[in-house]
């Protein structure tokens, strides 16, 4: 710590190359915040997924459905809590670039499966005692300017024609990472007005009573429907929803590979700048040096410049991720959460600190093997 | 006492024996020093003259432990430095010398008290040890009154007292100075060797010193030139042959 008003001094040496250093630390830094947010946007539903539930679908493919039947066989299978099941309704709100996915659920079990989501129970009553009744997440409510009461009309892609709908709940997330952007409705208002696949549903998804138990019901899901017009596939939460994010891409390789690059432009920048700001100082080391001041101290005082360089920036890059993020979801809808956590502001610090160490390596390295004798001759 | 004979002497601080320093320049061999003996008590201001290239610098970064001799030994106050590793030579140097060099070499970003207390911070001292130290530097320099100025803020004079000001903060056992007038005008200059002599005489301080001037070496107690590569030439005062 003694060292440090001199390593201070050092960075304000060339105040525009420092602040220049740090500037473009700072927005690449920046860069990579929005890029997690929108990844752990992307993959929202990977990352709250339960343990404890697995998720039925048609083996041929998620959009072929599953009958409505199977909620009774499935209940059956020993160590299944509870069954309920969902289905993908796909409609449009006033516009198309009004994009939030909306799901038609069981109404009598859905809660108990998925207990993460918040609602009061004085609105959950509201919704069960409306057939045209519907729970929506809060960012969707908040974007829309929805309030309890509001009655919205739905455009359906899927199921055709207008399909008005009563706001009777809104839904919050226990997690940061939790998706608020659904819109759930009844089943049954579904089953009364469609045109075609009466008795079906999208998939199931069950609670077990034990995650140890997964695999082994799992697998007795899909014996029990093999060989039947609807075999299925079990797979946990997790996996489901994470080959649900896959169908936009692998969102986690292109982050990756973003951010390599970012970190490789940024050992260049702050490379460049120590390997000057040395040899711009060869004379003083050799003085440093001179008095008395070892090869290791001297390699420490240029690391710490180029680390606190590093840091102070990607610190600035990443509160400013973080501020924006507060913000909310600048997609205008697309993406289910937007949010920087904890673990991924400590991630990008993390990322600095590996930059300053690296970047300022070999003009380190450089100054710890100065020769006195012919640094001081460069004075 | 200084002696150029290579005779043992109990009351050596500096001891020089059989001094060799080559060069390589391409295919050519320069022989700068060539069994070099030296010894000098403590208390002595020695001044060392000679052509340029003779290899009073030489000498003097061998003494200093910042280079390193083909042969020889250099033994301060018994300590054999030449067969030091450099973690050992840099603390070595940190404790039993100060430098002070001809163009100051100060930090540019750092104010004339920082300067100082540079040496200080390789010490296990407080902080407020420190800048009491630095303090008594400054003051014995004439300093006192310009702590917080920048070395841009100050004149060649007044630069070079800083530098003496840092070379005996720790109070190291001797101080090797190289060329100390030599950016100065005479007044400047005057005032430095002024400072030198009264930190030999004063405060029985052993200095050994660079020099091209016929003035500032006058002021030395004792006189040494150095020609092909050995001492030939003794001056005044106590100097055996």
């Amino acid at each position: 710590m003694r060292f440090l008003p001199f390593v201070l001094r050092n960075l304000k040496r060339k105040k525009t190359r420092t602040l220049l250093t740090i500037g473009s630390i700072a927005v690449s830094l920046f860069l990579f915040g929005l890029l997690v947010a929108i990844e752990s946007g992307l993959n929202a539903g990977v990352d709250v997924a339960g343990a404890d539930r697995l998720v039925i679908r048609n083996r041929i493919s998620l959009i072929q459905p599953l009958p409505l039947a199977y909620q009774q066989q499935l209940l059956q299978i020993p160590h299944v809590e509870q069954a309920t099941f969902s289905s993908w309704f796909g409609a449009v709100y006033q516009d198309q670039r009004n994009f939030f996915p909306q799901f038609v659920i069981d109404t009598d079990t859905y809660r108990e499966v998925f207990p993460e989501y918040e609602i009061p129970d004085e609105q959950w009553q509201a919704f069960l005692a409306d057939r045209e009744g519907a729970v929506v997440g809060r960012a969707t409510a908040d974007r829309f300017g929805w309030q309890l009461g509001d009655r919205i009309p739905l455009q359906g892609t899927i199921f055709p024609g207008t399909w008005e709908l009563n706001i009777r709940a809104i839904y919050e997330g226990r997690e940061a990472e939790a998706d608020e952007t659904q819109l759930w409705f009844h089943d049954a208002y579904l089953e009364e007005r469609r045109r075609w696949g009466k008795g079906l549903v999208g998939w199931y998804t069950v609670k077990v009573d034990d995650p140890e138990h997964a695999v082994e019901v799992a697998a007795a899901i899909d014996e029990r429907f093999s060989n039947s017009a609807w075999e299925t596939t079990t797979e946990t939460e997790r996996a489901f929803a994470a080959g649900f994010a896959k169908q936009i891409g692998n969102i986690r390789l292109i982050v990756l590979s973003i951010g390599a690059v970012v970190m490789f432009t940024l050992l260049l920048v702050t490379g460049s700048a120590m390997a000057t700001a040395v040899r711009e100082r060869v004379p003083e080391l050799g003085v440093l040096k001179t008095i008395g001041f070892g090869d290791t101290t001297v390699l420490g005082l240029v690391l710490a410049e180029s680390v606190l360089i590093a840091v102070v920036g990607g610190g600035i890059g990443v509160v400013l991720a973080k501020l924006f993020t507060l913000g909310g979801d600048p997609t205008g809808g697309m993406l289910p959460t937007f949010h920087l956590g904890g673990d991924a502001m400590a991630a990008g610090l993390a990322l600095s600190l590996v930059v300053g160490l690296l970047a300022g390596a070999i003009p380190a390295a450089t100054a710890m093997r100065l020769e006195i004798v012919d640094a001081l001759r460069r004075v | 006492m200084v002696r150029v004979d290579g005779s043992d002497s109990d009351t050596a601080l500096i001891r020089v024996r059989k001094l060799n320093k080559k060069y390589r320049r391409g295919a050519e061999t320069i022989d700068v020093l060539q069994g070099l003996d030296l010894d000098v008590d403590p208390g002595e201001f020695v001044a060392f003259m000679g052509p340029s290239g003779s290899g009073k610098t030489t000498l003097l970064n061998l003494l200093g432990g910042l280079d390193v001799p083909t042969s020889g030994s250099v033994t301060v106050d018994g300590d054999e430095i030449t067969h030091m590793s450099g973690r050992r030579l840099a603390r070595w140097r940190a404790r039993h010398v100060g430098f002070i060099f001809q163009m100051y070499n100060l930090i540019p970003v750092l104010t004339a008290e920082q300067n100082v207390e540079l040496p200080l911070l390789l010490t296990s001292l407080s902080r407020d040890r420190r800048r009491r130290q630095v303090a008594t530097a400054l003051e014995l320099v004439g300093l006192a009154d310009r702590m917080k100025h920048y070395p841009r803020q100050l004149s060649g004079g007044q630069e070079q007292r800083v530098a003496i000001a840092r070379a005996i903060v720790t109070d190291p056992t001797f101080l090797l100075a190289d060329e100390p007038t030599g950016d100065l005008d005479r007044t400047s200059a005057d005032e430095i060797l002024n400072l030198l002599t009264s930190l030999s005489k004063d405060y029985g301080k052993t200095i050994l010193m660079v020099t091209h001037d016929p003035r500032a070496a006058e002021r030395a107690s004792v006189e040494l030139h150095l020609d092909k590569g050995a001492l030939v030439e003794a001056g005044r005062a106590e100097v055996a042959s």
